[in-house]
């Protein structure tokens, strides 16, 4: 990562006006959402919006072309190009025929996508953009932060400065005042202006319609009051038929902003009359700018689901602490991020895609269903392909693919401390152990490694002793530095009358080397893991590592897939098939009678982190809470429990910057709680976790889900 | 007595509009009359009112309602908008379910009337209050109105700090008049 990247980073990250705003919008935000969608099928609601853009997105030629038929029907002209040049010139033109002067906008990404305003300024032309958030980032000459609410970065004293550079007068830094002068000045530009220039929500083919949704007002004022509108709308905003435009009206007012419908939601179709009598000079510009492109591109099409509500960024624990001027580009957040590298270039989302910690959140509020995560590792396997990986991540990765030596190494370096430098070659290595942080403690590498102590373990299968067998995949962090919670696993599958194995040629999971789009990496890893769990004929393979059992049981496929080595994919099924976490393992011998958790008085007071992976990826938040509730612990919820750690693997070493503070947030969660045990089933968070105890100072055990359960089956044995 | 009025005038509510509700035309018009008078509409610049005539002006002595109201006028000007502190417009069909006004905006007067002054008064026929938008929605279709304006509440921002801020470019106040005896769209 640049330098000047970095430091955007740290000045954001240190921003309290910015994180401060950002923080407790999102805590709020949830809420309103929440509330918003009460009495609404969340799911089936995305499904008919991912139905109705995604057909749209695949047939973007066709709809325009009917869309371009009705709208001119009605007597609109519509002009369509691919070409984000073409389309600055055509509205130039047509400004300059129509000896146009002042341009008043309502919101359009579109017109920012391809700096049209720098455009019609350097002709002479005055706009002036009449959304107040977007007036504000205007007259302070930046770009917007945020996609629905530009100017969230900003606080009312900063917004009263520019204000009163503009009207040249000191105002107060108070909001209805500000707003009620925002009012005035703008009321004036609308009533002399003789263009007005919108974007569009949704344009239907049907019938040649356009649909715009605002709060202010103001879009009803540049549609209605200059003689010529001209109306922006990305090609991506079509859809087949009237009809189509209900699920959309319900779903982006409720994401959004959590209002069951905006203000006002206008439906244009064809010229209006103007104010004198006259007909509009209605000009609808379709524009592509490689959307048509992305629709080709099946790992991409689906981006053009999205209907920019931008609720990935509000529920995004990076966005929330660095806000959107680090993305650089008119679109911010985990859609911008794939927004930028096509509208833009792939090249210009080479640091910001590095953003995200693949937590997942996003997926889960998406109305659009855009799976922005797999989509952000799709851009990261695409530049790493482009640019090579380096000797040193080469060597590193060979070096996780050998068990005894990467342990033997990491051992050295934990008992050593710090024996490498900062810039060194373990620096390289994918491995969130090998890091050097300040903000978190690191784990001593176990002496002896799972795989190794595991030989020692005497299996008491305490029933009759069943045919099943279950693989025991240990996944780096288990093997290496926590073997204990490897052991705990043991214990409690013993004690359901399972036997345990434990291939010994199996590898990391290839995670880190996905994340870090090394994706000939991660199938390597993978060939090599399916070969060795599917060796022994086993009832599950079980893993106490969510990152692990996510890898093994969707993974493995989708990098086969990415890479085309489809004859891999149906030994990655079978077993994936086999494939399962600890807890919900755990919770199917228990339902299924093999294990009896007896409920002991009182065990002890938890509070429980939901690991990304388990949660979002796995669905399973309810079984480790139950089981844990069924042994007898007491459960304190914590606030955000679902929200990351800030471990994201290697993340944590690629941007501590960003990392800590999401770890201080966790940190600061759990304390509340007034609870001295945390549980979690994932050993990344509990190293993430347990090390910014251990910095703080603070008397709060991390425990595995497998070991509170074992210590419970020691106690009522 | 109808639960799509309540629901309406919950939903309306919740989003600071202000909802009324007649028998007569007589008593709405009586209403109106009342509210532009305690408003201090009057003969002077940002104090007119305009109406935007409906079915609840039907029969009615218009010159002798603009005689009673000093700067009530008829004729809704881009000018006559612009001065005004009220505008009043007959809406055809609510939502219940959002507290939403859906009108054909294509006459240019009816944008007038409700974009530009401070203040919107809409009267509605309470028949009109369909259950919710596809319901709406089929009443009102782009082959019909080149603009089909859907209203929830005033105008509203929270650009600054997040902070709701009720009248931004429209109107700060929506003033809801439901009439029975107006019938309905449905």
């Amino acid at each position: 990562m640049s330098t000047a990247f970095k430091e955007s980073i740290h000045s954001a990250v240190n921003n309290a006006n910015l994180t401060g705003a950002l923080g407790r919008f999102s805590e709020a935000y949830r809420i309103g959402r929440a509330k918003a969608y009460e009495g609404i099928d969340f799911e089936e609601l995305r499904t008919r919006i991912a139905e109705v853009k995604g057909s749209a997105a695949a047939h973007l030629d066709e709809l325009a072309a009917i869309f371009t038929k009705n709208a001119e029907a009605r007597g609109a002209k519509v002009f369509r190009s691919a070409d984000p040049q073409a389309v600055n010139e055509y509205i130039l033109n047509l400004a300059q025929q129509n000896g146009v002067k002042r341009v008043v906008k309502s919101k359009s990404m579109a017109s920012e996508e391809i700096h049209l305003n720098r455009r019609l300024e350097e002709a002479g032309m005055t706009v002036s953009e009449t959304d107040l958030g977007e007036w504000i980032v205007q007259l302070a000459g930046e770009r917007p932060s945020h996609m629905v609410m530009p100017a969230i970065h900003m606080t009312k004293e900063q917004v009263a400065e520019i204000f009163s550079k503009e009207v040249e007068e000191r105002l107060a830094a108070d909001i209805p005042a500000l707003v009620k002068l925002a009012r005035k000045e703008l009321r004036t530009k609308f009533l002399n202006a003789e263009m007005g220039i919108s974007g569009a929500n949704i344009a239907v083919a049907e019938t040649g319609s356009i649909v715009i949704v605002t709060n202010e007002g103001n879009a009803r004022l540049v549609t209605t009051l200059p003689k010529t509108h001209v109306a922006i709308v990305g090609v991506e905003k079509l859809v087949a038929h009237f009809a189509d435009i209900l699920p959309i009206l319900t779903a982006l007012p409720r994401s959004a902003t959590a209002q069951l419908l905006t203000s006002y939601v206008s439906i244009l179709t064809g010229p209006s009359p103007n104010p004198d009598g006259s007909l509009k000079n209605l000009h609808i510009v379709l524009m592509d700018n490689h959307r048509g492109d992305m629709s080709r591109d099946p790992a991409f099409r689906e981006a053009l689901q999205c209907i920019r509500c931008a609720s990935c960024l509000n529920v995004c624990p990076v966005f929330r602490l660095v806000g959107g001027h680090v993305f650089g580009k008119t679109y911010t957040g985990g859609i911008g991020t794939i927004l930028t590298a096509w509208f833009d270039e792939l090249k210009k989302s080479e640091e910001i895609q590095g953003l995200c910690i693949q937590c997942g959140n996003c997926v889960d509020v998406c109305p659009g269903k855009v799976p922005i995560p797999d989509m952000i590792l799709e851009l990261r396997r695409r530049l790493a392909k482009r640019q090579g990986q380096s000797l040193k991540e080469k060597a590193a990765f060979g070096i996780v693919n050998n068990r005894r030596l990467f342990h033997a190494m990491l051992r050295a370096a934990s008992t050593m401390q710090k024996p490498f430098a900062k810039d060194g070659f373990i620096r390289h290595l994918p491995m969130f152990l090998s890091g050097l942080c300040e903000f978190r403690s690191l784990p001593a590498v176990a002496e002896e490694p799972f795989r190794d102590r595991f030989r020692k373990i005497r299996q008491t299968v305490s029933k009759e002793p069943s045919k099943e067998k279950v693989a025991f995949y240990a996944g780096c962090l288990i093997d290496f530095a926590y073997p204990e919670t490897g052991e705990a696993v043991v214990k409690v599958l013993n004690k359901a009358g399972l036997e345990v194995v434990f291939p010994d040629e199996q590898t990391c999971c290839g995670a880190p080397a996905r994340f870090s789009g090394a994706y000939e990496v991660a199938a390597g890893n993978a060939t090599a893991n399916i070969d060795a769990l599917l060796r022994e004929d086993v009832a599950y393979v079980v893993s106490a590592c969510p990152t692990c059992t996510v890898a093994l049981k969707h993974d493995f496929t989708k990098t086969f897939v990415s890479l085309g080595m489809t004859g891999s994919v149906a030994r990655a099924a079978a077993l994936a098939a086999k494939v399962i976490d600890f807890s919900t393992l755990a919770k199917k011998l228990v339902d299924e009678g093999r294990l009896t958790l007896v409920e002991s008085n009182h065990l002890a007071r938890i509070t429980y982190h939901d690991s990304c992976h388990l949660k979002k990826t796995l669905r399973a938040d309810r079984e480790p809470r139950d089981i844990l509730g069924k042994a007898g612990y007491e459960l304190t919820e914590m606030f955000e429990s679902d929200i990351c750690c800030g471990m994201g693997g290697s993340y944590s070493l690629k941007l501590p910057e960003i990392s800590a503070p999401i770890l201080q947030r966790k940190l600061t969660n759990i304390k509340n709680t007034g609870v001295d045990i945390v549980a979690t089933d994932c050993p990344g968070c509990a190293m993430q976790i347990r090390g910014g105890f251990d910095k703080d100072g603070a008397a709060v055990e991390v425990r595995h889900t497998a070991e509170l359960i074992a210590d419970h089956l020691e106690k009522v044995r | 007595m109808s639960p799509l009025f309540d629901t309406f005038k919950t939903r309306a509510e919740a989003v600071s509009a202000e909802v009324h509700r007649f028998g007569t035309r007589n008593e709405a018009l009586d209403f109106i009359l009342a509210f532009l008078r305690a408003e201090g509409v009057a003969d002077a610049r940002e104090s007119r009112a305009v109406w935007v005539a409906g079915s609840l002006l039907d029969g009615v002595d218009r010159e002798r309602l603009a005689e009673q109201i000093p700067g009530l006028t008829f004729q809704v000007t881009q000018d006559a908008a612009e001065a005004s502190k009220v505008g009043i417009s007959q809406i055809e069909w609510a939502i219940a379910d959002t507290g939403t006004l859906v009108t054909d905006a294509a006459p240019v007067e009816r944008r007038l009337a409700s974009a530009l002054p401070v203040i919107h008064v809409a009267v509605v026929p309470t028949g009109a209050i369909q259950p919710d938008m596809p319901a709406a929605l089929a009443r009102i279709h782009p082959s019909q109105s080149g603009y089909i304006s859907m209203i929830t509440g005033p105008s509203r921002t929270a650009d600054i700090e997040r902070v709701l801020t009720i009248g931004v470019h429209g109107p700060s106040r929506l003033v809801i008049v439901f009439v029975d005896e107006l019938g309905g769209n449905r």
